[in-house]
């Protein structure tokens, strides 16, 4: 083989990589730069982030609160129930700590802790793995902090879902809007003030934005007001009473390793 | 060129029919899959990809498969792959038209699936793969149709389509790259959070898609008057066996990783995948059965393949081809992509099972690859036989 | 020319498949569609011929404003009458029946937006 010919196809292989690769490898890298200078382990406040604190324990003290927490949101939001777990779709569920929590320590833990009843959701990451995996920017993040959904533009390629490493994301399998075989429609109770969704989209918790938007807080947290199980609010506003929670409280996150920056806070 | 397609013997168009009523079967459960929604799959909440995007995956690697023909007889000025490297080049297009209809067929929304280029999004490595995907097939059949049509009129390939050649080399590494950055870039899913994802199925690319090329190569051997050649035949052994060593090496590097550090999330898919995952009071195990005889078919066939060449037997060549094929396909179009949802980041573990409607959708896929490539073979291989009448 | 007694049947027989639709409404000239417009209130966000137009392009806007940029949710008409920047909530509101209104034009032109299959149409005209 004749040099000029080797030189030729360096050249073309590396012009081809760096085409290929420099765009988004700058932006990870400029992104994950941003986080650093931060400080390590948590993001630069920066404008609003809405957050949410979930007191574990008061939901042990309160049997039922979870359930109806979750009842409040799937019936705002018409989600659908389909009654089995390979169609399913959940915003709001009840987790066990285990499953919550595979990373943090299952050894010699209180009884207690194997029936509490864990509120998961999607976390609202700071730096949320679904959004950079979407194809379309059907989900994207908001300047407030919150991980939106567009149904309208999903292609339902559940790219997200393979992303996502809390499993907050449920996908349309079928017609959300159809009938059981007993003639039962899959959404109980239609909500006509929000939409549904359509067979073939991915869809997951908003946070209510839809709610915050009109001055209303989330629907579980308006739930367990009473009990004050759930604190939200803007966790980049020292002044703000979620951040009064988190500087009193110790509270932990779901996987933090894995650098996603979750919006949600447990104290357990 | 295209009329050679319309000549052929019964056999030629019994083939072509028996492949258009298993597409027509196959296109009637799309029907069904389109009108009822994915559910109809065996994919869940838990399992979010299938077979679909299995297939699709080593798809990848076999039309990445045909660089080892390309690069030799291109680059290296090797004259005896002369014979054989349309036929990889044209295998690479078949492949891609199956990588694509796989894509469609997974998607919740395949109506919308153009918002890739409506809305581009330079983060997402779907998007880059769309780009690449369509970029190798351009390259491909540019390539390969105006070399051959330039043997059909008895001249040499013009010098322009010389670049488009040098670019398809590159460009192959990085389909498969980019298929793989889908995987390795995820975090939270342990199994596939691995440097050598990559190289790996590069690997297995150089291994699988050579091994098929030449199990149609024995095959057109027996039923036209086609000879790859017996320099040709003896190299690529080399190739797809130090390819398929490499596969093998790589897998061992993963289970070195995974046992002698004891990090529980790296062992996991690896005891799903070959031991069988105990969860609660059940063992999940319905790939271990698939994922050992992968192991013992690729091992076997790369033993194989080598004392093929050295008894200089085309029946041995075309079994420990199969072998490999077949063993890299369960490794890659099985295992790599369910194994990677077992156990969920949740650690859950839900096994799938594809239904009926979603096998039938891929052995139609899979027909409609074998029809592009008989048309396509059937055009080249005519050409070349006038030409050397 | 060459093969003239089948070119020529086989053009008229393809003229004649391609102009079908002429024929076969030829003579009943089809009415043009006409959407009842709410009886309570005389003015719509936009003028009606660019609503006519262009509402789709506006819904398109209405939706990414909100969802992605945290866009308000209410505007106000041109004589100053606040009004919610939702298909669901807003528009419905006024034009009540999806089926006279909505429907009226869509049939028409053979249009087959996708709105429905999410959104809820008001229950009384369901």
């Amino acid at each position: 083989m004749d040099s000029k010919r080797r030189d030729f196809l360096k050249i073309a292989g590396l012009t081809a990589i760096a085409g290929i690769a420099a765009p988004s490898a700058f932006n990870t890298l400029l992104k994950g730069e941003a986080i650093a200078a931060g400080g390590h382990g948590a993001a630069a406040p920066t404008g609003k982030r809405y957050g949410m604190v979930i007191d574990v324990k008061k939901f042990t003290e309160n049997p039922g609160l979870a359930e109806q927490c979750i009842s409040a949101c799937h019936t705002i939001h018409n989600v659908p129930d389909f009654g089995n777990r390979k169609d399913e779709i959940k915003w709001l569920w009840i987790e066990s700590y285990e499953h919550a929590f595979t990373t943090a320590s299952q050894y010699k833990r209180p009884d207690a802790l194997k029936d509490m009843p864990i509120l998961t959701l999607c976390n609202h990451c700071d730096n949320p793995p679904c959004v950079r995996a979407c194809p379309t920017k059907a989900t994207f993040k908001k300047k407030d902090g919150i991980v939106g959904m567009d149904y309208h533009r999903c292609i339902g390629c559940r790219f997200c879902m393979a992303a996502c490493p809390y499993g907050a994301r449920s996908f349309n399998w079928r017609d959300p809007r159809g009938k059981d075989a007993n003639g039962q429609p899959f959404i109980k109770s239609e909500n006509p003030k929000y939409p549904a969704r359509m067979r073939g989209v991915v869809e997951k918790c908003n946070f209510c934005t839809e709610r915050l938007a009109i001055g209303q807080i989330p629907a579980c947290v308006e739930v367990a007001a009473q009990t004050k199980a759930i604190v939200f609010g803007d966790i980049n506003d020292p002044e703000s009473e979620i951040s009064q929670v988190l500087k009193t409280s110790f509270t932990i996150q779901r996987n933090p390793a894995i650098g996603t920056y979750p919006s949600l806070f447990y104290i357990i | 060129m295209i009329e050679k397609a319309f000549k052929g013997s019964t056999g030629y168009w019994v083939w072509m029919l028996f492949l258009l009523s298993i597409m027509g079967m196959g296109g009637l459960f799309y029907v069904q899959q389109f009108n009822y929604g994915l559910g109809i799959t065996g994919m869940s909440r838990d399992v979010t990809w299938g077979i679909y995007i299995s297939q699709f995956t080593f798809l990848v690697g076999v039309a990445a498969g045909g660089l080892m023909l390309v690069l030799p007889y291109y680059i290296h000025d090797y004259k005896a792959f002369g014979r054989i490297v349309i036929l990889g080049e044209f295998m690479a297009i078949a492949a891609i038209a199956m990588c694509l209809m796989f894509i469609i067929a997974d998607l919740g929304q395949p109506m919308r699936a153009l918002n890739v280029m409506l809305y581009p999004t330079p983060n997402s490595m779907l998007f880059w793969d769309m780009i690449v995907l369509n970029g190798y097939l351009f390259l491909n059949i540019l390539c390969g149709w105006v070399v051959l049509q330039s043997e059909y009129k008895g001249i040499k390939y013009p010098k322009w389509i010389k670049p488009f050649i040098y670019l398809s080399i590159p460009w192959a590494i990085s389909i498969h790259t980019v298929t793989a950055f889908l995987y390795c870039g995820l975090p939270g899913r342990h199994f596939w959070l691995t440097a050598i994802l990559a190289p790996r199925f590069l690997a297995s690319a150089f291994a699988a898609g050579p091994a098929l090329l030449m199990v149609i190569a024995m095959i057109l051997k027996k039923t036209t008057k086609f000879d790859v050649g017996r320099e040709a035949q003896d190299k690529l052994v080399t190739i797809i066996g130090y390819a398929a060593m490499l596969n093998f090496f790589f897998l061992g590097c993963e289970f070195f990783v995974a046992y002698y550090s004891q990090i529980p999330g790296h062992m996991h898919t690896l005891d799903y995948l070959f031991w069988g995952l105990g969860h609660g009071d059940q063992v999940y195990n319905n790939l271990v059965p698939f994922m050992r005889a992968s192991v013992i078919m690729g091992l076997a066939g790369i033993a194989l393949i080598f004392v093929s060449r050295a008894k200089q037997s085309d029946g041995l060549l075309v079994v420990s081809c199969l072998l490999i094929f077949i063993s890299f396909w369960i490794d890659k179009g099985l295992g790599l992509v369910l194994g990677g949802f077992v156990p969920s980041p949740l650690e859950y573990v839900t096994e799938y099972v594809p239904s009926v409607q979603e096998l039938g959708i891929t052995a139609a896929i899979w027909a409609t690859g074998f029809f592009i490539l008989s048309i396509l073979y059937k055009v080249a291989i005519s050409v070349k036989l006038e030409k050397e009448a | 020319m060459y093969g003239k007694g089948r070119i020529i049947p086989a053009l008229i027989i393809f003229l004649g498949l391609m102009t079908s639709p002429i024929w076969y409404k030829s003579g009943e000239a089809s009415k043009m569609p006409k959407p009842e417009k709410p009886k309570d209130y005389t003015e719509c966000v936009a003028p009606t011929q660019e609503m006519r137009t262009s509402h789709m392009v506006l819904l398109n806007e209405w939706r990414d404003d909100i969802l992605r940029e945290g866009g308000a949710r209410t505007g106000k008409t041109p004589n100053g009458t606040e009004y919610i920047r939702s298909l669901q909530n807003g528009c419905m509101q006024c034009h009540s029946d999806k089926k006279k209104f909505c429907d009226a034009c869509h049939n028409y032109t053979s249009v087959k937006p996708y709105c429905w299959d999410c959104h809820l149409q008001p229950k009384e005209a369901m």
